[in-house]
C-alpha cells in the first residue's frame, strides 16, 4: 500500500482491461518518473478523446463531428451498406481497401443470454437508412461467431420484403494456413463457398 | 487428474484477455465445468468453432488442480460431436429458444463439478431436436424446461391437487404450492389453466408429440406461460432470454 494519490492512480489503473496489480503498479511509478511534458499530453489525450469524440449520427461509428470522415465521404458508395458489429470493425475492413461503401456499426450482437436482444442494438436506425430505396446491397459483417451469425439470420429476415440484396462475409480457410488443422466448420463452409478458378 | 477427457455442451462462452475465451461446459460425467479456452478468438484457431455455444464436444482438459476444486481448467483438445451451433443460429426463433435451454442447464446445475448426466442428456436431446427442426422451437424449449425440472426435483403435478391429492380434472394452477389445485386449496392468485393447455403440458412431459404439435397457438401460449411461471419461480431470479424466446409459428417446418 502506497501513500495517498500514488495509491489512487495504482487503483485507476487497475481498473482498465489487461492491466493486473502488478503493472498498475509498474504504470504508475513510469508516469511517476516521466517527464511532466509527456504526463500532460497523455492526460490531454484523456480528456480530449471523453469531450469531442461523438457517435456519428448517421452510422454508429465514432466520430469528431455529428458525421463521422466516412458518411461525410462523398465519394463513397451511397448504394452499399456493411453492417457491422463494432466501431473496431470498421477500421478492419478500411484497413483492406476493398470496401467502397458505407457501415453501419450495430454497437454489438443479439446475446439472449447476456440480455442482449435486437432493441438493443442500432437495427431501428438500419432500418431507416434502407427505407428510401437508395440502398441495394447490404453486407453483413458481424463476427462469424455464434452470436454475430444470429444476428446475421435476424437482419436478413428482416430486409427479406425489401428488395435489397444481402450477401454475408465469406468463411473460410486462413490465408498462410495449414488445410489439416482446419476445423470441421470452417472447412465445411469454404467447401459451401468454393468459387470457379479463373485464370 | 491433471489431464481428463470428456463429452461435454457448450452453455455460454465468455471473452478473457485478448484472445481467449472462458467457456461455461455441462460434462457428461463433471457436471457443470468452467475452463479457458485459449487463442480461440483469433481467426487462425484449430478449435474456435468447436467451443461455441450449443456445440456437443468431445474435449480433453487440464484440471486446475488446486485445493478446493476452484478455479479454470484450460481445454487441450476439442473434436465436433454435433455441430448444432451452425443450424441453430441459422433460424432466429431456434436460436432464441435454444439460448433459454442453455439457460436453464446453466441455472440448474446450481454446483460445479456436480454430475448431472440425466441433465446432460437432456441438453444434447433438446439441441438436437432443434437444430434438426423437428418441432416448434418453442414447443421443444417448453418440454425441455418442464422435464428438466422434473429431473431437479420440481416436477409440477398436472393430475390431482397438488396439496391433497384429490383426482382433477382442476382448473387452477398455483406455482407455489406445485401445481394443480383443487377449488379448496387453490390460493388467491392462482392461474387459471383450460383443459387443453393441461393435456399439452402433459404431451410435452411424456414426449407425446403427435398431439402435441398440432395443438393451436392459444394453447401453446397459455401452456408456455404456465411453464415459465413455474420455472422463474423456482429458480428465484428471472432467465434473461426468456423475453427474447420467439413465439411465432409460422415457422414452422
Amino acid at each position: 500500500m502506497y501513500e495517498g494519490p500514488v495509491q489512487d492512480l495504482i487503483d485507476e489503473l487497475g481498473r482498465l482491461p489487461g492491466v493486473g496489480p502488478k503493472s498498475a503498479q509498474r504504470i504508475a511509478f513510469f508516469l511517476l518518473a516521466a517527464d511532466p511534458v509527456d504526463v500532460r499530453r497523455l492526460i490531454d489525450a484523456l480528456t480530449e478523446v471523453k469531450d469531442k469524440v461523438k457517435f456519428c449520427s448517421i452510422c454508429g461509428n465514432v466520430a469528431e463531428d455529428d458525421q463521422c470522415r466516412i458518411c461525410r465521404d462523398e465519394r463513397r458508395d451511397l448504394t452499399v451498406i456493411c453492417v457491422v458489429e463494432e466501431p473496431k470493425d470498421v477500421v478492419a475492413i478500411e484497413r483492406t481497401r476493398e470496401f467502397r461503401g458505407r457501415y453501419h456499426v450495430l454497437g454489438g450482437a443479439i446475446s439472449p443470454i447476456e440480455g442482449v436482444g435486437p432493441d438493443d442494438l442500432r437495427i431501428r436506425e438500419l432500418m431507416m437508412r434502407l427505407a428510401d430505396g437508395t440502398v441495394t446491397e447490404l453486407i453483413l459483417a458481424t463476427d462469424p461467431n455464434l452470436e454475430g451469425e444470429a444476428t446475421a439470420t435476424y437482419l436478413a429476415r428482416m430486409v427479406k420484403e425489401m428488395g435489397i440484396t444481402v450477401t454475408r462475409l465469406a468463411s473460410g480457410l486462413p490465408v498462410g494456413g495449414d488445410l489439416e488443422y482446419a476445423d470441421e466448420v470452417t472447412l465445411g463452409r469454404a467447401f459451401e463457398g468454393r468459387r470457379a478458378y479463373s485464370s | 487428474m491433471p489431464l481428463y477427457r470428456d463429452e461435454a455442451v457448450v452453455l455460454r462462452t465468455q471473452k478473457l484477455g485478448e484472445a481467449d475465451r472462458i467457456v461455461t461446459l455441462l460434462t457428461r460425467r463433471h457436471g457443470r465445468v468452467r475452463a479457458v479456452a485459449k487463442g480461440v478468438r483469433r481467426t487462425g484457431s484449430k478449435f474456435g468453432s468447436r467451443v461455441e455455444p450449443f456445440m456437443h464436444v468431445d474435449l480433453q482438459l487440464h484440471s486446475a488442480n488446486n485445493e478446493n476444486g476452484s478455479g479454470l481448467d484450460i481445454v487441450t483438445q476439442a473434436e465436433t460431436l454435433g455441430p448444432y451451433g451452425e443450424a441453430i443460429a441459422a433460424d432466429y426463433s431456434r436460436y432464441t429458444a435454444g439460448t433459454a435451454v442453455l439457460e436453464t442447464a446453466e441455472r440448474l446445475t446450481a454446483e460445479e463439478r456436480e454430475p448431472s448426466l440425466r441433465l446432460y442428456l437432456l441438453v444434447v436431446g433438446a439441441l438436437r431436436s432443434l437444430a434438426d427442426g423437428e418441432h416448434t422451437p418453442s414447443l421443444i424449449l417448453d418440454a425441455f424446461i418442464l422435464r428438466a425440472l422434473a429431473i431437479s426435483g420440481y416436477e409440477p403435478v398436472l393430475s390431482g391437487c397438488a396439496v391433497c391429492g384429490e383426482p382433477g380434472p382442476h382448473r387452477a394452477f398455483a406455482v407455489g404450492s406445485g401445481g394443480l389445485v383443487c377449488r379448496d386449496h387453490r390460493p388467491p392468485g392462482a392461474a387459471a389453466a383450460t383443459p387443453d393447455g393441461i393435456e399439452l403440458m402433459l404431451a410435452l412431459m411424456s414426449g407425446d408429440w403427435a398431439n402435441a404439435d398440432g395443438v393451436e397457438p392459444k394453447v401453446q401460449r397459455e401452456a408456455s406461460g404456465l411453464v415459465a411461471t413455474y420455472l422463474q419461480w423456482h429458480l428465484e431470479r428471472g432467465l434473461r432470454s426468456l423475453r427474447f424466446v420467439e413465439r411465432s409459428l409460422v415457422e414452422r417446418p
